[in-house]
């Protein structure tokens, strides 16, 4: 057999490395997407070795095949319906009994599997010595040692991976799991009942579909009584499982299910005392060094808020001299189309829509950059489930898990993979409920709203100021997280099971494929999204045509040169009169209608028709709602953000009023990518609707009570 | 026989042997894959500082579950001796 591509599979637990040895084999020749009907990310990378073309695809990390999770359904439909040519199981070293138990259910497909034994000089570091050879002979499985963050035993790997898949598939002669004889005869009955009714019919290996058909799978049995169209078949079989099934549960007094996993590890145990050696007992364990302080009683605490600050500070205030240097960069471009382009609707589509509206956006990217680096230091290092472990009590109390913590925090960068996120999460109550408060979470592309206004009005104060906005934020996703918990999503939290990986040094590649992977995920929205929105919001503003006024700036110009008035007068007079004629053309506009329609909703919030038509173009995007403020404000042609802050200051918005406009913008509908990303994870129209209209109505409850009491107490 | 107990009783530092798991449903299963079965050592490594969730050792590894779930596992406990 000498296929022209060979498709592999990686599989293991997560924190095995496992995206390490993806980005080592694949390097930056990545194809990110989604499995298909879901929302799991897909990562496909393809390489040419030995002139064959290899197809690599990393499956979603799990702890086991068991259909619980999103990921545990997604990695085990590939490995049964896509059938891929080789399955690496890349098994942590270090953690080699739970390792096994996916590689044991692995093993029960019928596949072609390989082990990579990754990590294993940090498993010697521990003591541990793992006799390779022996655990291939005893599973009958090749192994390759491996160190995944060295880039060793990865070209090995890959040529052990293409001569298996070269090799015709044959029965893995080795131990398998054995189950108890009383098991192993219900297997064997069930197992000869699909021989003889359903084969050819029933798509998986028969010892393989019994055992899960006693388990229980939901999964497996859809599929196989959906092959069986005689429905007296289907009664049989239903009958004889649950009699088997009644069996097990009498001899010992536990579900099935139960039972197995029981025996596999008991299995497991048999083969780790045969290739595992320890030397010694006592060892050094750096990583639980580490979380004596990190996790600690007393420090614990302290260090996660200096931490999460420390990120914010990074991002705003390092990310602001990259900032100048794009915002440069803009100006030049437009500069350049200025003299380039004839005067026209054209020139001011080019420059004032699509130059101006981008371009106050993309100055935002080292910001965001910055951001997703610190995201991704978090959980490469293994921190963020420390901060699961930390904050599950606080959680928990609001009615969520610790887990909710992660996309939470990560909404912080941006809500939509935040949103995605919250299908780590395996209670369907607790994902939903993460996903209607993550919005809360005040996203990357609200931060430049929050930089201008908070810069304008605030000043040196603006740090404090917009921390205060992100407590607000996290304080209402607590209050409507309780809120929810005790109305509409009640109902049993899901258990806190989860690992705390061992600490790892990050490997700079996988930070920065991490960070880039997520960026252009903003790039792209800039792409369409944005340019789409600023050109709506372009032309929405710039019709319908107003006719020149009377006092035209063009007859200004040549009469006062006539009357030899100095050149900077007569600047000064033709500005004026152009950025009268701008906010004239502004305030008739089909947008300045839509603002002044609706301003009686947004006065008592003191935000005037200018802010609304800002807020409401904000649904495309957040990012937009700086550059429409732009537009709006007619300031000029300066796309940085210290021209608009003068001019929001000087046309009569106050402290009070930008504070309530920022409150507005955290807490109002979330943008259109983000509610359809609700739409798409909480699989129903409804939670989208309801998202919208509470966020909606809080945050005019809140800026409404701000702005008022701030009035009333003479602000 | 040593004594029986919650795996929500044991205190920091303390090492004991899995004998029953309570529970039902999904989360008895994904405490069985997670190798807290019969006859598993686990080691309470610490307490969340508020004193919920609790961190184990059980099979080389750190895992965390709250304290009311660890309060449907019972163990007992293993002495010192035992436990080195």
């Amino acid at each position: 057999m000498n296929p022209s591509v060979i498709t592999i599979a990686l599989a293991g637990n997560p924190n095995s490395g496992k995206t390490t040895m993806f980005n080592n084999m694949t390097g930056a020749h990545q194809k990110v997407g989604n499995w298909p009907g879901v929302t799991v990310e897909k990562k496909e990378g393809r390489l040419q070795r030995q002139g064959i073309e290899l197809r690599i695809v990393d499956l979603p990390g799990t702890y086991s095949l068991t259909p619980f999770s999103i990921e545990e359904i997604v990695a085990r439909n590939f490995v049964l319906e896509e059938h891929p040519d080789v399955v690496i199981d890349i098994i942590d070293a270090s953690n080699l009994e739970r390792s096994l138990y996916l590689a044991t259910q692995l093993r029960e497909i019928d596949c072609r599997v390989l082990f990579a034994l990754n990590m294993a000089d940090m498993a010697q570091a521990r003591g541990m010595k793992i006799d390779a050879e022996k655990l291939s002979e005893l599973l009958d499985v090749p192994v390759v040692f491996t160190v995944g963050n060295r880039g060793e035993g990865v070209e090995e790997l890959l040529d052990r991976a293409i001569e298996l898949a070269r090799q015709p598939f044959r029965e893995p002669k080795g131990r398998r799991v054995r189950y108890s004889p009383d098991i192993e005869s219900a297997i064997e009955r069930v197992q000869r009942w699909l021989i003889e009714n359903g084969s050819g019919r029933i798509p998986y290996a028969p010892r393989w579909t019994a055992v899960k058909l006693l388990e229980n799978d939901a999964v497996v049995r859809k599929n196989v009584f959906a092959a069986l169209d005689a429905p007296e078949l289907r009664e049989t079989l239903e009958s004889l499982i649950n009699e088997e099934r009644a069996y097990i549960e009498d001899r010992y007094d536990d579900d099935p299910e139960i039972v197995m996993t029981d025996e596999r590890y008991g299995f497991i145990a048999g083969i780790v005392k045969e290739v595992v050696s320890v030397s010694t007992r006592k060892r050094v364990d750096i990583s639980r060094n580490i979380d004596r302080v990190l996790t600690n009683r007393f420090l614990g605490f302290p260090i996660f808020i200096f931490l999460i600050w420390a990120m914010f500070e990074l991002t705003y205030s390092v990310g602001e001299i990259p900032k100048g240097w794009i915002e440069a960069g803009v100006d030049l471009l437009k500069t350049l189309f200025e003299r380039q382009l004839a005067d026209g609707w054209f020139k001011e589509l080019v420059v004032n829509g699509i130059i101006s509206g981008v371009g106050s956006v993309v100055v935002f990217l080292p910001n965001i950059l910055i951001l997703f680096l610190c995201i991704s230091l978090f959980e490469d290092t293994g921190y963020m489930a420390r901060a699961a472990f930390l904050m599950d009590k606080i959680m928990h109390m609001v009615g969520l898990h610790g887990k909710s913590f992660i996309p939470m925090l990560m909404g912080f960068g941006c809500n939509v993979p935040a949103i995605m996120a919250a299908r780590t999460l395996e209670s369907e109550k607790d994902r939903i409920l993460t996903i209607l408060i993550t919005p809360f979470m005040s996203c990357s592309a609200r931060l430049p709203i929050y930089i201008v206004i908070a810069g304008a009005f605030f000043a040196d104060k603006a740090g404090t100021v917009i921390f205060g906005i992100y407590l607000v934020g996290i304080l209402l996703s607590i209050v409507t997280g309780r809120l929810l918990r005790t109305t509409l999503l009640r109902g049993q939290d899901a258990p806190f099971v989860m690992e705390l990986p061992p600490y790892r040094v990050p490997m700079m590649k996988s930070v920065l494929i991490h960070m880039w992977e997520r960026s252009k995920m903003f790039l792209k929205k800039m792409g369409n999204v944005i340019l789409i929105g600023s050109i709506i919001v372009w032309a929405l503003s710039a019709f319908p045509r107003m006719p020149q006024p009377a006092i035209e700036p063009m007859d200004a110009e040549p009469k006062a040169m006539t009357q030899a008035v100095t050149p900077e007068v007569d600047r000064d007079i033709a500005e004026r009169a152009e950025a009268q004629h701008k906010i004239l053309q502004t305030e008739q506009s089909y947008m300045g209608r839509i603002g002044k329609w609706i301003e009686p909703v947004f006065l008592p919030i003191g935000i005037d028709w200018r802010g609304s038509v800002a807020l409401m173009s904000g649904f495309v995007a957040k990012e937009i709602v700086v550059s429409t403020l732009g537009i709006l404000y007619a300031y000029g042609d300066d796309t940085d953000a210290e021209a608009l802050s003068r001019t929001l200051a000087a046309s009569g918005m106050t402290k009070l009023s930008a504070l309530s406009f920022m409150l507005f913008v955290l807490i109002y509908v979330p943008c259109l990518a983000t509610v359809a990303a609700i739409r798409r994870e909480t699989g129903s129209a409804r939670w989208m609707i309801f998202s919208m209209v509470y966020s909606s109505i809080m945050a005019w409850i809140i800026a409404f009570l701000v702005y008022q009491t701030g009035r009333w107490m003479g602000f | 026989m040593n004594e029986e107990l919650k795996m929500s009783l044991l205190r920091e530092g303390q090492s004991a042997r899995v004998l029953r798991i309570g529970g039902s449903g999904a989360f008895r299963r994904r405490i069985f894959e997670m190798g807290i079965v019969k006859g598993a050592e686990i080691y309470v490594e610490k307490y969340a500082p508020l004193r919920d969730p609790i961190e184990i050792v059980v099979k080389g590894y750190h895992l965390s579950l709250r304290v009311e779930e660890a309060a449907d596992i019972t163990v007992e406990l293993m002495t010192p001796e035992k436990a080195a």
